[in-house]
């Protein structure tokens, strides 16, 4: 399909720890389509950011097998110097800590400039300065003309990450990773920067993978979603299909776990027992199955797949047929978790 | 940066006050005073009394403070009782040689400490880092002056390429080009056995900068924008590494201090370093008191000189 | 009887400058705030980074020195001297579970920490009781000998938790409690919670930026900003009838869950921030303070202009 800009196929991406590989995306499977925002929502652990990483290719240290299309290019494994022509141009990225993810000793004109001069080597300095000018406007940071020459530390959080923003879109990326990207702002500021991504999608036409754990922003934000468990896909579908009819237990627990500012709930589900560490990580059967052990272990499929059960709809695992919320006997569970 | 170096100075002028006032007392507590190296044992008791008071010994300590410091600030330190002369001319020959040996060992420290720094911390855990690493862990053992002895006896008595003393070969006219290649030639091996033992902490130091830079976030920002792996280095990750080593300058010279000390008395080499002591163990006060005075304004200086630099360098303290 | 009252309280921060470094200015952290606590109740403080919440938390742990105002608990003025035997009764529990706990110490050191201050126990007696303290926070009693790294960070939460219930504390301060733990964690730490203020029957102080936690957590709640109060009132006040801008601003901007309302969301956030821009300079003074609060029913206080 012509629309389609990466299609990812079997993903997997190990680590060694000691002598042994571990996977934090495992068997990932997806595609992400021009003009459209995919969030990849998941807890910490779920191997959200690994995934990310991997498109990037910014692992140092990974196993990566699998195929990551990217226009029709499989850019798994891809040598570094050849990868350097797609980062930072066609493919771009937005960070999680604006504080952080910037060189605190270069000049933030400098910091944008350096995007354009990897990619854009015939451009000369003075328009360089003017289309960054432009850029900082674009991102809506008042006064650009002196924030070109300023310093990291002389901006505020929002500030810096719009800044991040605009070195992400300095050269109109076809598809745009988006890792966190407002965690680490207030309120008010995420949804201003959220706006300011909407928008600078809706211009450019990008594909934007939105890595997030807030459900808030994946049901303001996304088209489709990808909710991960355990470096699994667990679930797939549209953003409006996923919130009115989840059906994943993992998705479910979720949901019913955020404490919500339109309807109160009297008491927050909580999910039994703890996200597997990468080295816990059970290698046969339903990942899942341990954090809901008032299942049926018949329900579970011995080595889940994802089944399509609507247009566009998948879910891996059977159990998802089988799966009630074990109200009655909440106490216990409570007591529980914590002890694991 | 300008309000911060002012600050900054204006702190060294008490520092530099109660440096001089902590010599004065170490001096007036030492056994003896000027007299007693100075005159005939034979000398009667009431001519010692006599003499005292003519040269001003005998008044409460704080004139006598001002006196020393008044004499200073005109350049008189006083008098060497072994050398029977002004003590700023006896110093103004061996602070000279000092001074050039301290340049030439700081060439070579970081001539040496920034490539292995570098290529230790870039290729970390890599056999060649482990060779580096290695070093430096030798380098930190193994005690500067039995390094310069080894150093001394190897290539000056037994294979004859270095001179074993002095700081000139004798008979030369200053000015011409002997002159100056024979001062080179004293120079390299007592310069070159500093650098070698007094580089290793600039090694580690610099090594652990860079590892630590690796991981920090701004160096992924950098690698997907597309930046090549020696573009990253040398534009993110060396830059915000050196500032602290460069910050650190001031400190390495308060370090060189203490270091030619042990090295001049091996290499027999005149300079403030074996003047000190000598001046100690022949209870020469003035001189002693004099070399401690000026060490000790050295290395307020280059902790002034360090705080100026960062400040120079690092835009966080720079714009303020 | 009122637990917690604090009055008019203001925290300074000098900012030194000039050659001599002497004080040149200040930041005006926390300017004049005042509220009251009643026991039982969870009180929320609101506001975004900068906005003196933190501050004012730290104050009446006494951990901040205050420039002007009394806090009073149980009708005692806390802010006097060292009323060792009040401070007590005051326990702080701190946003991140990774970095507030002691890495070399062993859970029962860092348990009973308070204990070693203020209560004169036996070894034996003293390891009894932060067993039982464990218990009651949900975790092994046998964990006392492990350190803070073989704990996940909900666990680790509660080790804070069992910390500041120690000396059996009436008033808890919680600052951005569970902002560092993923969601399925938060709920488990907030239900926890709960069910231990039914238990003890504690007070809480919950300063916090997540408003769905606030909703879910808090019977009151203030709102600040610029180190100023610019709103206060229940929970169903301020979520449903928010009459500052600012507070206006900062409900419209929480994320729906819902998808299907994002066009209205879009709208409406593009209209409250017009409202705050063009209504700005009504709402607050030339430093951009919020005014007095007024009171608009018993219960609902708003800082609403002088005049007009």
């Amino acid at each position: 399909m012509s629309n389609t800009l990466l299609e990812i196929k079997n993903l997997k991406t190990s680590f060694r720890i000691g002598e042994e590989y571990y996977a934090a995306v495992d068997n990932v499977s997806l595609n992400v389509n021009k003009n459209e925002v995919l969030a990849i929502v998941g807890e910490s652990g779920s191997g959200k950011s690994a995934l990310a990483f991997s498109v990037m290719g910014l692992h140092n240290r990974a196993k990566i097998e699998g195929e990551i299309v990217f226009k029709g290019r499989n850019i798994a494994n891809l040598p570094s110097k050849q990868m350097n022509k797609f980062r930072g141009n066609e493919l771009a990225m937005i960070f999680q800590d604006p504080l952080t993810a910037l060189n605190p000793l270069m000049e933030i004109g400098r910091q944008i400039d350096e995007a354009l001069i990897l990619h854009n080597k015939n451009m000369p300095k003075k328009k360089r300065k003017e289309y960054i000018i432009d850029l900082l406007e674009k991102v809506e940071i008042p006064r650009p003309k002196h924030v070109y020459n300023q310093f990291p530390h002389e901006l505020s959080g929002g500030m810096r990450q719009r800044v991040i923003i605009a070195i992400a879109i300095a050269n109109q990326p076809e598809l745009l990773i988006a890792d966190e990207p407002t965690t680490a702002l207030d309120v008010t500021i995420q949804a201003q920067i959220l706006d300011l991504m909407r928008e600078l999608k809706d211009d450019l036409g990008s594909g934007v993978i939105l890595i997030t754990h807030d459900l808030g922003v994946v049901a303001e934000m996304a088209d489709r979603v990808a909710v991960m468990y355990a470096g699994e896909i667990v679930e797939i579908a549209d953003v409006e299909t996923l919130f009115e009819n989840p059906q994943h237990p993992y998705t479910r627990s979720l949901l019913s776990s955020i404490p919500l500012v339109d309807d109160a709930q009297d008491k927050l589900h909580v999910i039994h027992g703890i996200v597997p560490s990468l080295k816990n990580l059970p290698r046969q059967g339903c990942r899942f199955s341990a954090r809901i052990p008032w299942i049926d272990e018949s329900a579970h499929e011995e080595n889940p797949e994802l089944h399509e059960i609507s247009p566009g709809h998948f879910v891996r695992c059977t159990c998802y047929k089988h799966f009630y919320f074990p109200e009655e006997n909440k106490e216990e569970q409570n007591h529980d978790t914590a002890q694991s | 940066m300008w309000k911060f170096i002012v600050r900054r100075l204006l702190i060294t002028t008490p520092q530099i006050v109660l440096l001089s006032a902590i010599v004065f007392i170490l001096a007036q507590l030492m056994p003896g005073d000027a007299l007693t190296g100075l005159i005939d044992p034979t000398v009667k008791q009431e001519r010692l009394e006599e003499l005292r008071v003519q040269l001003g010994l005998d008044n409460p300590w704080y004139i006598q403070y001002r006196d020393w410091v008044a004499g200073i600030v005109q350049g008189d330190f006083g008098r060497s009782f072994i050398y029977k002369m002004d003590v700023t001319e006896l110093i103004g020959q061996r602070i000279v040689n000092t001074i050039w040996l301290s340049v030439v060992s700081v060439f070579f420290i970081y001539a040496i400490g920034l490539p292995l720094g570098i290529i230790s911390g870039r290729y970390n855990d890599r056999l060649i880092d482990q060779l580096i690493t290695g070093y430096t862990y030798i380098g930190f053992a193994t005690p500067i002056f039995i390094f310069g002895l080894i150093a001394v006896w190897i290539f000056g008595f037994v294979l004859g390429w270095f001179p074993t003393g002095g700081s000139v070969a004798p008979g030369l006219d200053p000015g011409t080009l002997e002159y100056y290649l024979s001062k080179i030639h004293h120079v390299l091996l007592p310069a070159l056995s500093i650098a070698l033992i007094g580089t290793v902490g600039t090694v580690q130091y610099l090594r652990s900068e860079i590892v630590d830079t690796k991981q920090r976030d701004f160096i992924i920002t950098a690698r997907a924008k597309g930046a090549s792996e020696s573009r990253v280095y040398n534009r993110h990750i060396f830059r915000n590494s050196i500032l602290p080593i460069a910050a650190f300058f001031g400190y390495e010279i308060v370090n060189l201090i203490n270091g030619t000390v042990l090295i001049e008395q091996i290499f027999s080499y005149p300079g403030m370093g074996n003047l000190f002591l000598e001046s100690i163990v022949r209870r020469d006060t003035t001189v002693a008191i004099t070399l401690v005075l000026i060490s000790g304004i050295g290395a307020i200086l280059g902790a002034l000189l360090s705080d100026i630099i960062l400040s120079m360098v690092d835009p966080r303290i720079r714009i303020k | 009887m009122t637990l917690l009252k604090v009055d008019d309280l203001k925290v300074h921060f000098p900012i030194r400058g000039g050659i001599l470094n002497r004080k040149i200015d200040s930041i005006k952290a926390v300017d004049g705030v005042s509220f009251e606590i009643q026991p039982g109740e969870t009180y929320g403080l609101v506001g975004e980074s900068g906005s003196g919440k933190t501050t004012t938390g730290k104050a009446v742990m006494g951990l901040n020195k205050i420039t002007g105002g009394e806090i009073y608990f149980k009708d005692e003025l806390l802010n006097a001297g060292k009323k060792v035997n009040i401070r007590k009764d005051i326990q702080m529990i701190f946003q991140d579970p990774y970095s507030s706990l002691n890495p070399r110490k062993r859970v029962l050191d860092i348990i009973a920490e308070p204990l070693r201050n203020y209560e004169k126990l036996s070894k034996k007696e003293e390891k009894k009781k932060v067993q039982e303290l464990l218990e009651k926070v949900g975790l092994s009693p046998e964990s006392i000998l492990k350190y803070p790294h073989e704990f996940s960070g909900g666990q680790r939460q509660r080790i804070g938790v069992a910390r500041a219930i120690a000396l059996k504390p009436k008033l808890i301060i919680m600052d951005e409690p569970v902002s560092a733990l993923d969601v399925s964690v938060q709920a488990q730490v907030l239900n926890f919670m709960q069910d231990l203020q039914k238990e003890l029957n504690l007070t809480y102080l919950f300063i916090s930026h997540d408003l769905g936690v606030v909703k879910h957590m808090c019977d009151r709640i203030g709102i600040m900003y610029n180190g100023r109060y610019v709103e206060e009132g229940t929970k169903e006040e301020i979520f449903n009838d928010p009459q500052h801008i600012y507070t206006k601003r900062l409900v419209a901007a929480i994320p729906d869950i819902n998808p299907q309302n994002r066009k209205e969301n879009l709208e409406f956030r593009e209209e409250v921030k017009n409202e705050f821009s063009n209504s700005f300079n009504n709402y607050f003074d030339e430093e951009g303070l919020a005014y007095q609060l007024k009171p608009v029913t018993d219960t609902h206080r708003v800082a609403l202009p002088e005049k007009g």
